[in-house]
């Protein structure tokens, strides 16, 4: 049988880095085919590749024996692959909230009133009552339910998934990539998804799946492709492979998948404590936790469980004042009425989960940005004014301490990977050796070698005496770092476990809500 | 490497500057004008003696000072295109100022009324920062209805309040004799005078201010990405009712040019547009302190240079001027693309290789 996507020796460059080297691999008609690596590994960079967005710099690939593109034959678009029935759903979801659902998978593909067609294209009514029966037949075929007529923005992201794979079969599409479509999905609305999945490709669809998440590739592909660095380091079929082997494909050396942890500390006085927080209309629901010096406290959770909630009532604590209820503690201090400022200067250092827009001045030098928050601190500023040669100085020292690169401080933020802009916000944070450390997903978009680094930066603030406070929705992040572990979800904290109490599984379960050991 | 791109930083204005001029006397010869003779004629008025130059400079001050204050906005990411209505609340203040207490001797007087300008300006300028920062409504919007009522308000003030009945024109009574600014001699009869030192002193200020204290930083901070400074904890609110006020303070200045050195009383209409020149000006000088002041030179010699055209040519005016601003103005917009064909004419493939040993 013809292979439904197969790549020849694709590569590709960004500003003289290989994104992709010498790919090639063929992906069965009618199966799930997940494609896994670790951040960065290039899985997007191929299926962008594959989906028109970007150009390969060598290489064809075929689609179902026809030549879809290469040197020779360029495409041009997505509009293009999905003509040829490739279709993708988007990490982030890329739905219109205000609109109703019908809407949303009409966009760029409505279809006028038979009777209208003598008018210019722009301008012919849409046909919502065809599109809506071949939707109906659709969704009956495939068992996706959706309610056409609700709006997009008042329904969850499971069902924000559902809507994106319908728009892509009412588009025909033959084969669906999906770019990490569990990261934002609970437990249950991931089987769910599965279950769809499964569905689809008893019907002859095919799909390629990307992901970093072992457990689920073995419960939903029939084979897999190993990403590392750029390259394709391994192909397994699923029922010949066990998740240990996947991981070490994809980290490149044996990884024992339980951490070692560095010795305890002895614990000392609590620097953050949290007790019955609750606000409104908000996600946070009684939530009480305690964090010493000298610990890590994991949160885990499915992402939008009120965790990036969490962070921001810590530190703006003002904004939130009037629906607010419970008491924070920060080293010992109530912060109500506080502003971020002075609660920073009680000995809080934060690095939050989205670096460029909350960490970073993507358009300044590294120097200026490593004196962000720390501008009016004792050896950067002076009497209201700034020093410039300490600053640079410092900065010099902090890119040496933490291997930033290039070691260029007048460099542009932007203009650094994922990993070393990390390292940069790590190391200013670091700087005051803050008592309390809230560290929210320190390691994504980050690669493999600078991930390694930062968890022992971590570990050293800890033996330091710093307490530290990690959300993350990565497990095996969250089961490396912390000495004691939060489930949070739907913004309640429903589970405690201390290291070692919990495997990835029971962890898993838990985010999803369910306990079970 | 990087002399090569500072290099192409400062020449990249200097061409848009060039190439605007060229457009500019294309237009004169399809006017039926030597655009060689046009262009004589614009130098000599502009440059021709010691009182041209003089002239120019004259002009170059209320822009130096507008364009500061667009140029200080733009830093926190705020677009003042109020600095024509913050200027009139200024130079009105400075001559009530000077109304009301003529008796004031000399080198006192001229600085409170400047103080008075700055502080009145910085007023005109907070309430749209106020807006913006507590309210969320546009500051685009709001500086602009505010010229609006700066221009009835002013226009009330100079014709009901302070009016000079001796003369037929709309204008105030004189300021007291202690207001007047000395003139720089060497400038000949022109209205030259120590504002000019001001406006230097105050471009330096705006420049260490930005680029040397904390605070100046907190507004860079806030202008480059406002939720990275709000997560470290810079209060970008009050950053922004700050800005617009010294912003407004700045255009206020203006009033040391025209009221205290040359009108010695507020004559309504006497700002030939100098804020919205100022937005020209900021753009031009790349919002920096030291472009400012190259820029606002440039077109206050503009301003100065075609005021003579009407008298020396058949077919072109002092309207010239503004078609050439205009036209230096789109070439600047369109820097893009001069980077571009810079770049992909002799820099490219070097800078390709100095990525490769960045990353």
């Amino acid at each position: 049988m013809t292979p439904s996507v197969e790549f020849r020796g694709l590569s590709k460059a960004f500003h003289g880095n290989m994104a992709n080297t010498d790919l090639s691999f063929k992906v069965r008609k009618g199966s799930v085919h997940a494609i896994i690596g670790e951040n960065g590994a290039g899985k997007s960079t191929a299926m962008k590749i594959l989906y028109g967005i970007y150009q390969p710099d060598e290489g064809e690939i075929y689609i179902e024996g026809k030549l879809w593109g290469g040197r020779q034959k360029p495409w041009s678009s997505s509009s293009d692959a999905i003509l040829h029935g490739i279709g993708m759903v988007h990490q982030h979801f890329m739905l219109g909230g205000p609109h109703t659902v019908l809407d949303n998978i009409l966009l760029g593909a409505e279809q006028a009133h038979w009777g209208w067609r003598w008018l210019p294209k722009a301008l012919r009514p849409i046909d919502r009552d065809e599109a809506r029966q071949r939707l109906e037949s659709l969704s009956e075929q495939y068992g996706l339910k959706v309610a056409w007529d609700a709006l997009v923005e008042n329904l969850s992201v499971g069902v924000h998934q559902r809507i994106e794979i319908l728009k892509l079969l009412y588009r025909d599409a033959k084969i669906l990539i999906l770019d990490e479509p569990t990261a934002v999905l609970t437990q249950q609305e991931t089987n769910e998804l599965f279950d769809h999945l499964r569905k689809l490709c008893h019907r002859g669809k095919t799909i390629l799946m990307i992901t970093h998440k072992l457990k689920e590739v073995m419960s939903i592909a029939d084979r897999v492709t190993v990403f590392r660095a750029g390259k394709i380091v391994g192909e397994r079929e699923i029922h010949k492979t066990y998740v240990e082997d996947l991981a070490s494909l994809m980290v490149g050396r044996k990884v024992s998948l339980k951490a070692e942890s560095p010795p305890q500390v002895v614990l000392q006085e609590p620097v953050l404590q949290v007790q019955g927080l609750s606000v409104k209309d908000f996600k946070l629901q009684e939530v009480s936790l305690q964090v010493r010096r000298g610990e890590v406290v994991g949160i885990a959770g499915v992402e939008g469980n009120g965790q990036a909630e969490l962070l921001q009532v810590l530190l703006h604590p003002l904004e939130y004042q009037n629906r607010m209820k419970g008491v924070i503690e920060v080293v010992g201090k109530n912060i109500e009425g506080l502003n971020t400022r002075q609660i920073r200067d009680l000995g809080m250092g934060v690095i939050p989960d989205d670096r460029l827009r909350d960490a970073l001045l993507t358009d300044r030098p590294a120097q200026e940005n490593y004196i962000l928050g720390l501008h009016r601190e004792k050896p950067f500023c002076q009497a209201g004014l700034i020093l410039d040669r300490q600053v640079e100085e410092l900065t010099d020292q902090a890119m040496e301490e933490y291997d930033i690169r290039p070691r260029s401080r007048l460099l542009k933020a932007d203009r650094f990977s994922g990993g070393n802009q990390q390292k940069l916000v790590i190391a200013r944070e670091f700087f005051r050796s803050p008592k309390l450390l809230v560290i929210a997903q320190p390691t994504r978009g980050v690669d493999v070698g600078a991930i390694e680094f930062i968890h022992k930066k971590i570990f050293r603030a800890r033996s330091e005496g710093s307490g530290i406070l990690l959300i993350s929705s990565e497990l095996d992040e969250i089961l490396a770092l912390s000495d004691r572990i939060l489930v949070m979800y739907t913004g309640k904290i429903i589970f405690e476990f201390n290291r070692g109490e919990v495997t990835e599984q029971a962890l898993g379960l838990a985010m999803g809500g369910e306990a079970r050991s | 490497m990087i002399f090569f791109k500072k290099m192409i930083y400062f020449l990249k204005p200097l061409f848009s500057v060039v190439l605007g001029l060229g457009l500019g006397l294309v237009i004169t010869k399809i006017a039926g004008e030597d655009p060689w003779n046009v262009l004589q004629i614009l130098l000599k008025s502009a440059f021709g003696s010691r009182y041209d130059i003089g002239m120019t400079l004259f002009y170059s001050i209320p822009l130096v000072f507008t364009g500061l204050s667009v140029a200080l906005a733009f830093q926190a990411k705020l677009f003042n295109i109020g600095a024509e209505g913050q200027l009139a609340m200024g130079s009105i203040a400075a001559a009530a100022f000077g109304i009301y207490f003529p008796n004031i001797p000399f080198p006192v007087a001229p600085i409170l009324a400047s103080i008075c300008a700055f502080l009145v300006g910085a007023v005109w300028g907070a309430i749209p920062g106020w807006l913006r920062a507590r309210r969320g409504s546009h500051e685009v919007i709001n500086t602009i209805m505010l010229n609006f009522i700066a221009s009835g308000l002013t226009s009330w003030m100079t014709l009901y309040l302070f009016r000079n009945l001796d003369s037929q024109n709309p204008e105030t009574k004189a300021v007291g004799a202690g207001y007047w600014m000395p003139h720089l001699k060497i400038f000949g009869e022109s209205p030259v005078s120590f504002s000019i030192f001001i406006a230097l002193f105050a471009a330096f200020c705006v420049w260490f201010f930005l680029w040397k204290t904390a605070l100046g930083y907190e507004i860079r901070a806030v202008g480059q990405n406002e939720s990275a400074a709000r997560t470290v904890g810079i209060d970008s609110a009050k950053i922004r009712i700050l800005v617009m006020a010294v912003a407004g303070g700045l255009s206020g200045l203006v009033a040391t040019n025209e009221i205290l050195a040359h009108a010695g009383r507020f004559r309504l209409g006497f700002s030939p547009g100098y804020g919205f020149m100022g937005i020209a000006v900021a753009l031009l000088g790349r919002n920096k302190p030291g472009g400012v002041v190259l820029a606002a030179l440039l077109f206050g010699a503009l301003h100065k240079g075609t005021s003579d055209l009407d008298l020396e040519t058949e077919n072109v005016t002092r309207d010239l001027s503004q078609i050439l601003q205009a036209l230096i103005i789109l070439c600047v917009s369109a820097e893009g693309l001069w980077s571009f064909l810079l770049e992909s004419s002799f820099g490219f493939k070097k800078k390709k290789k100095s990525e490769i040993r960045t990353l």
